[in-house]
């Protein structure tokens, strides 16, 4: 929009826009995504506090270092890792208006993230069948909840890779769909950051302590 | 029916839930049950279920989502303050042997819901309110950045309103305190669903004013209109815009918080429990983190709506604009450095209270700017008392006293004395019902004109004004003495007959702020009734300073024919003063947002889930979450979500204006 603050020709001051234009259309939605992100983010800042509190309260049950299997935890992460590396493909070829490649991508973003939630599931069932429930300890509750809300936010980003990836199909690569796939490349990688953090400060240090 | 296929489908809910040994429940069931009919029958009688729908439920403009944010907050401080009734009455008369008239299951729930109706059902809608009617109006805009959020987020705070509600009738509500203290709240000690009606009525409600923080945020960054830069801003939008900053920013550590007490409640996680690696202080310290920046939520845009009026009615350009600006700014930031003073007998030690207990005192500091700064606003200003301007200055007196408690309850010394005692209570109402309340009171009286096109009958509201007055002062000054005697807060008995007479006159003071209550419902009323003596066409009846008078009253669906230009803080009175002539020609289309349905049924459905969620009853927490996710993605399948005001709509609309405004002259 063409900003009129200054007096116009005729030397009159102008209190109105007689020519305007609306907002394009997701105008506010980056911004909006990104703050909505931040808030986000509080919510796992404050379960990493509460880890960081109670992470050591093991209640004369299972450590880190008798439940972690640091090897698993490694492929887990190279799945993460590798899902955003093909996210970004996808918006590369979404910028150059590939509808079919886009999905393409999209799908093995979806696969990696889907073999990422398996092996988390995988790690889980094992670490309950050893008895090391969320039960058991405040450690274990904190461990569970802080991973197991990486890892719901992660099946909420497949449940909505997939209905982008309907809708890409559907509709092509229209603005709309190109604003989703890129409030959705932010939530990929955020969520990229946080494992970060769950890798080194709940595994890493863990095994450490 | 097998005693396992009803608890399958109802849950733990059954006719023992019903509080049927409870006379006072059941006489206000009865009452609620009656006034409900006759609204339902009274609504279907004269069909109006489709005008509701179409234009209010479903609507997308901000302007009249704000109106129902006030009507949620009006109607809610009904019930809460029902509440607050029954507590006076109880301590009054709870002395020498007699046991008062609530038993301590029925007492615990009500000052529990007193509080949480209080602060998340009557303050948080009546600040969202004013801010979701004004802020777009203020900044030039057409709406909010996200309408649809906007809907959704209203239709989400009225769910937790409803959850809250259903717990009166049906079951129970925490017996806990406001804030839902473990050990005590959790399922060991609390096993019934009291607490889960807590969390689930929060949880609901929360999400929709997170939701609501983060669309106001935009809109105020992203919408301002052409030359308004942020220094431009009226302090209004100012503090709103650090409100919504605060609700971003600590609503999330609320939401975290009770969803690790469900854990603890639902799965046995222990996170507060007293054993197995738990800490109950957790959850006090988390709480407050949340806690305290709340009450600046709901103070800072009080702050706001008194800048505006000290400024409107005195005539004047608000005095120390920046300083304004930058005291907000620091009240947000410092609000969060003190949520340990609300727990300084924890036992952190004297360098962990000192040093919260000196980040309290220096949050007085931008707080008393802010108060010098209306001060020399209204010297030498040609002040005109009428009612928002009165509100304002029983604030200024008000919130002086409430301030002044404050700062002695944050010296650690003398909490450790005063803490939890009812010169705590006095303290904590007299800046919420002196900042708050007051403030929601004089926006209300102030933009009333700009909402509905009338002023409201000054007459009943100075009765109201002096009742709600006089009637806080004597309801809670008694209290501070009390405090100072050593009585703690929530008890349902006494023992020392020397008490009473306190109580008594805290009692008469709570009968005269419903006196002062019922005058503000008559004052609706009365002005309702004399809207065409009332009638103010100009748009702009208080001779007032900022942009949304430079419409008419109330303003077109689309607010402004033609997007403003701003040269000046006070722009409005900047075009007044420099002859702005509104234009009669050239009306293009103007490009809207739709209104649409998913709001009202998401939240609906996210309030079955809750409901579910509280009674076990799994197949309906299962079937809504279900229903939220069918019905949340159906709605991204939908890409057209605007509309066209056509030209000649427009037309219509202003040419109607500017006959109403020859009439005028």
């Amino acid at each position: 929009m063409t900003v009129a603050v200054n007096p116009s020709q005729t030397g009159e001051p102008v209190f109105y826009l007689a020519d305007e234009h609306p907002h394009p259309e997701g105008w506010s939605t980056s911004l909006g995504f990104w703050i909505y992100l931040m808030s986000d983010c509080l919510i796992f800042a404050i379960l990493f506090a509460t880890f960081g509190v109670l992470g050591g309260n093991y209640a004369a049950g299972p450590a880190p270092k008798d439940l972690f299997d640091l090897n698993l935890v490694a492929v887990n992460t190279s799945m993460l890792l590798l899902s955003s590396i093909t996210y970004g493909f996808a918006m590369l070829t979404m910028q150059q208006n590939k509808v079919a490649q886009t999905q393409v991508w999209l799908a093995i973003t979806g696969l990696f993230g889907l073999a990422f939630i398996g092996i988390e599931l995988t790690e889980f069932a094992h670490m309950i069948h050893e008895g090391a429930t969320p039960q058991r300890s405040a450690f274990l509750s904190a461990f569970f909840t802080l991973v197991g809300t990486h890892g719901l936010h992660v099946s909420c980003g497949l449940i909505w890779l997939v209905t982008l990836m309907v809708q890409v199909g559907k509709f092509g690569l229209i603005e709309a769909n190109r604003r989703r796939l890129m409030c959705l490349s932010m939530f990929w990688h955020f969520l990229d950051v946080v494992w970060i953090g769950v890798f080194t400060f709940v595994y890493l240090l863990g095994v450490l302590r | 029916m097998s005693p396992d296929l009803l608890k399958l489908i109802f849950g733990r809910l059954g006719f023992e839930s019903l509080p049927l040994h409870e006379p006072i429940v059941v006489g206000t069931f009865a009452v609620v049950a009656l006034g409900g009919a006759a609204l339902l029958g009274g609504l279907t009688y004269f069909r109006l279920w489709g005008y509701l729908w179409r234009e209010w439920f479903t609507t997308v403009d901000h302007k009249r989502i704000g109106i129902m944010y006030m009507i949620l907050g009006i109607v809610m401080l009904l019930r809460g303050f029902a509440d607050a009734l029954m507590m006076r009455g109880q301590q009054m008369l709870a002395f020498g042997g007699s046991e008062g008239y609530l038993n301590a299951h029925h007492y615990d729930q009500v000052f529990t819901a007193h509080g949480v109706i209080m602060i998340f059902f009557v303050a948080m809608p009546l600040v969202t309110g004013l801010m979701n009617y004004v802020v777009p109006l203020q900044i030039g805009a057409r709406d909010v950045s996200f309408p649809f959020l906007n809907n959704f987020s209203f239709w989400m705070t009225v769910g937790g309103a409803v959850l809250v509600m259903a717990s009166l009738f049906i079951g129970e509500f925490a017996r806990t305190g406001w804030l839902a203290y473990p050990p005590l709240s959790n399922i060991g000690y609390s096993p019934d669903v009291g607490v889960d009606y807590y969390i689930w009525a929060l949880q609901v409600a929360g999400v929709g004013t997170t939701l609501s923080g983060i669309n106001l945020i935009c809109t105020i960054v992203k919408l301002r209109c052409p030359g308004m830069t942020m220094m431009k801003m009226p302090v209004f939008t100012w503090t709103s815009l650090c409100t919504n900053v605060l609700i971003v920013a600590s609503f999330p550590v609320l939401t975290v918080v009770l969803a690790l007490l469900s854990l603890d409640r639902y799965v046995g996680t222990n996170f507060f429990t007293n054993d197995f690696g738990g800490s109950p202080m957790m959850y006090v310290n988390l709480i407050w983190i949340w806690g305290h920046p709340e009450v600046y939520i709901l103070v800072l845009p009080a702050f706001g709506i008194f800048s505006e009026v000290t400024s409107t009615f005195s005539g004047k350009r608000l005095f120390g604009y920046t300083s304004m600006v930058y005291a907000t700014v620091v009240i947000t930031i410092l609000s969060y450095l003190v949520w340990l003073h609300h727990f300084f007998t924890m036992g952190s030690g004297a360098s962990v209270n000192s040093f919260f207990g000196i980040t309290t005192m220096i949050i007085s500091i931008p707080t008393g700017a802010k108060m010098f700064n209306w001060l020399f606003t209204m010297y030498r200003g040609r002040i005109r008392y009428e009612l928002p301007m009165m509100w304002t200055i029983a604030f200024m007196l008000t919130f002086v006293i409430g301030g002044m408690t404050g700062v002695l309850l944050a010296v650690p010394p003398a909490d450790f004395v005063l803490h939890n005692s009812l010169f705590l209570i006095a303290h904590f109402h007299n800046v919420i019902i002196g900042g708050v309340v007051f403030g929601a009171f004089a926006g209300i009286s102030y933009w009333f004109p700009k909402a509905f096109g009338f002023k409201l009958d000054p007459f009943w509201g100075k009765m109201s004004f002096w009742f709600w007055v006089t009637g806080f002062y004597l309801a809670f000054m008694p209290l501070y003495v009390l405090g100072l005697m050593g009585v703690t807060r929530r008890l349902r008995v006494f023992d020392d007959p020397s008490l009473q007479i306190w109580f008594v006159i805290a009692a008469i003071g709570a009968f005269l702020v419903l006196l002062g209550i019922l005058s503000m419902l008559m004052q609706f009323a009365v002005s309702f009734l004399r809207r065409e003596q009332l009638k103010d066409v100009t748009g702009d009846p208080w001779d007032a300073r900022t942009l949304e008078w430079a419409t008419s009253s109330p303003p077109p669906d689309y607010n402004f024919a033609f997007t403003p230009v701003v040269h000046d803080n006070d722009a409005w009175w900047d075009m007044k003063r420099r002859g702005y002539q509104r234009p009669l020609t050239g009306f293009k289309p103007i490009h809207m947002p739709s209104s649409t349905g998913t709001g009202i049924i998401l939240a609906g459905l996210a309030t079955a889930m809750g409901f579910g969620l509280i009674w076990y009853i799994w197949w309906l927490a299962a079937l809504s979450f279900a229903g939220l996710l069918v019905v949340g993605i159906g709605h991204t399948f939908n890409y057209h979500r605007d509309f066209d005001i056509p030209a000649e709509d427009v037309i219509r609309t202003e040419d109607a204006r500017t006959k109403l405004l020859a009439g005028a002259k």
